[in-house]
């Protein structure tokens, strides 16, 4: 196995709350090898977010760790984490809300620049921008347009500028197409995928739609309140799901096609609270095929065929 | 003439335009819609963000806020009934004696045929809509069965536990539990809030639903079992259905016809088939390289280039020829003409002008 760039090591992170722990994200363990994706899937509230930010500690960790090229971040100080995080950036969801009003173009992009002084010299900085812009597909004449006069697909871009700025190695992108159009999406899809291969990035893409994180991931795990279900490179966990949730979703995506269509599986009832959950399978209550087992004992995860894990004690049982 | 043609079309929209009137610019939302379903029938209307989709629903339920929103032309009737229609000769004559040549900036181009009142009857008894956001579409601090009971007290006659009964049964029916109805909609998921929404729509089963991408603030899989319900409750009570959405998959599971919505017209129109296995236009067909196959994952995404054209322009030639990659100059000079492949599909390009309808634009 070649090297891995980012490694999560049994990843928790519990927010507490007026009725007890929300655990977000239960014991995450995966690891990232440099200049492919890991795609993260799963429904809204199931921690696929926090996760992202708690591999940046952008949310302090529970417990467990994170070891960026080998080094545990985890303990590292405000300063050294401030020099690591050069190296570790964020594309978020909202292009919409995730820039400042009052910024041009320019100046947002030239913000991380100043922040981390990577170019004194402000006519060197001024190429940089230039630069950065062309790499990402902005034309030059935006350079003092502000955010709202810009549409989505382009909004998304200067995120993508701003966290390409600091040439980081390792980009969490946190569903950054969903906002967008179907004709813009592909295009920001393009662009991912052609800058990974010019600059070698590693990226931890989440999303909940399951097309575009097939298209995308090298290996893709599928999470379920907070924890990881299934975890495959893509080709197998699509042609060859194991876990009953994850085989739910793929059944749900609509098919834009008349022709080889899935027939749907409808799961019954709604996530489970994800305060406090009692040590059973926590998609039990939704599962067609649970039995008392898995009311009593959780399930964890194991290799059910090279490369693929899955947590399900009726798949455990089958083999 | 065979059964189909005998009962009025539970919509139908004829040339509508609609223009949003600003200080400054006037932003053209729709010019030119043509739309028809038939009674029973689901059509899907697709398009990008600012296509003018949530507009058109919008100008069937004289929703269309104005001002701003001005219907400068067209007719729209539901289930054979006029609700918005041209300007006669001497309508016209008369608007434009009262205003001279100044003409006012919100004065309409059309006459409403039916007063404020019988609008309002109409809508949620024969005319329904489903709004695409369910967590703001909910009054907050009425509990929900109350909310459905509203829409029963105010278009019939029944007592007000009359009403909450039948409320208590439309929520059973979208599988909400009666018990419930007491609750707030913050008590409830994104998924049940959008079943509420589609109860409260469904209250008074009305002949025609017009859902606004009733699914997409939603997870997939709670998506698949919304699709699934409301597939059902369709069938169930033959209701017409306008399904707005901008997902190629949802269309193909939920609509008989389809039409392609862009820059505020339709560009393509055809059944399932026609559409999905026999694409036209080059929008359409660019609308289906930009999603992702799940068939093959190295296969690269072909995007269409550019962006929407800026909606205060009005286009002389094809809206879409700056984003296509078969424009040619003509595209850019004259509007594109009607080409029916078969009586039902129908697309508008210049592509097919050797074969286009000589008559100019035939009914759709």
């Amino acid at each position: 196995m070649s090297e891995s760039l980012l490694r999560a090591d049994h990843l928790k992170k519990y927010f507490r709350s007026g009725k007890g722990n929300v655990h977000a994200v239960d014991d995450v363990s995966f690891s990232i090898e440099k200049g492919k994706t890991l795609g993260v899937v799963g429904e809204s509230g199931c921690g696929k977010s926090t996760l992202g930010r708690t591999v940046l500690r952008l949310e302090e960790p529970t417990s467990g760790n994170v070891y960026f090229n080998g080094e545990d971040i985890s303990g590292f100080g405000r300063r050294r984490m401030w020099e690591m995080r050069q190296k570790m950036q964020m594309i978020f969801q909202d292009p919409f809300s995730s820039l400042n009003p009052r910024m041009t173009v320019s100046e947002a992009i030239e913000d991380p620049l100043i922040l981390y002084r990577l170019c004194p010299d402000r006519e060197k900085r001024a190429k940089r921008i230039a630069e950065l812009m062309d790499t990402v597909g902005l034309a030059q004449r935006l350079t003092n347009t502000y955010p709202h006069e810009l549409d989505g697909g382009r909004r998304q871009r200067i995120g993508i500028a701003r966290a390409l700025a600091l040439n980081p190695e390792f980009i969490v992108c946190d569903e950054p197409v969903s906002a967008l159009d179907v004709s813009i999406q592909a295009q920001i899809l393009n662009l991912l995928q052609d800058l990974q291969k010019e600059l070698n990035l590693t990226y931890m893409f989440i999303t909940h739609d399951l097309s575009v994180v097939y298209h995308i991931s090298d290996e893709i795990m599928v999470m379920y309140l907070g924890q990881v279900v299934e975890k495959a490179p893509s080709e197998i966990l699509f042609a060859n799901p194991l876990h009953p949730y994850t085989k739910a979703l793929l059944s749900a995506i609509p098919v834009p096609s008349l022709h080889n269509r899935r027939t749907r599986m409808i799961m019954k009832g709604e996530i489970t609270s994800p305060i406090d959950p009692p040590a059973e399978c926590r998609f039990a209550k939704r599962c067609g095929q649970a039995c008392d087992r898995c009311f009593r004992e959780e399930p964890h995860l194991f290799e059910a065929e090279p490369g693929h894990f899955v947590s399900c004690h009726a798949v455990e049982k089958g083999l | 003439m065979t059964e189909k043609e005998k009962t009025p079309p539970a919509l139908w929209i004829r040339d509508l335009s609609v223009e949003f009137r600003g200080r400054n610019s006037t932003v053209y939302a729709l010019s030119g819609l043509n739309l028809k379903i038939n009674k029973g029938e689901t059509l899907g209307l697709v398009g990008e963000t600012g296509a003018g989709k949530t507009t058109a629903g919008l100008s069937v339920l004289g929703l269309v806020a104005s001002p701003p929103g001005v219907i400068t032309g067209g007719s729209i009737s539901v289930a054979g009934k006029e609700i918005i229609a041209p300007l006669t000769g001497d309508e016209a004559e008369l608007v434009r004696k009262r205003w001279g040549e100044k003409k006012h900036r919100f004065d309409p181009g059309v006459k409403r045929c039916v007063s404020e009142e019988e609008m309002m009857e109409m809508r949620g008894r024969h005319v329904s809509m489903i709004f695409q956001d369910p967590m703001t579409s909910l009054n907050p601090v009425i509990t929900v069965e109350k909310q459905i009971s509203e829409v029963i007290s105010k278009h019939t006659d029944v007592s007000g536990s009359e009403a909450l009964r039948r409320a208590g049964d439309m929520l059973e029916l979208v599988g909400i539990p009666r018990s419930r109805g007491k609750e707030y909609p913050h008590q409830f998921s994104g998924g049940m809030k959008q079943r509420v929404v589609i109860a409260m729509a469904l209250a008074l089963s009305p002949e025609l639903l017009i859902a606004d991408e009733p699914t997409t603030a939603l997870d997939v899989t709670i998506q698949a079992q919304v699709l699934d319900m409301m597939k059902k409750l369709r069938d169930e009570n033959r209701t017409s259905m306008l399904m707005i959405t901008h997902d190629l998959g949802i269309v193909a599971d939920i609509c008989d016809r389809v039409s392609v919505i862009y820059a505020g017209r339709v560009v393509e129109h055809g059944t399932l088939s026609d559409v999905f296995d026999h694409t036209l236009h080059p929008y359409t067909k660019g609308l289906f390289a930009s999603l992702p196959d799940l068939e093959n994952r190295e296969t690269r995404l072909k995007p269409i280039r550019g962006l929407m054209p800026d909606p205060s322009i009005r286009y002389t030639g094809c809206p879409f020829a700056d984003r296509c990659d078969e424009a040619s100059e003509v595209c850019r000079k004259e509007a594109p003409p009607v080409y029916h492949r078969t009586e039902d599909h129908m697309t508008v390009c210049h592509l097919y002008r050797d074969k286009a309808d000589k008559k100019g634009m035939r009914e759709t």
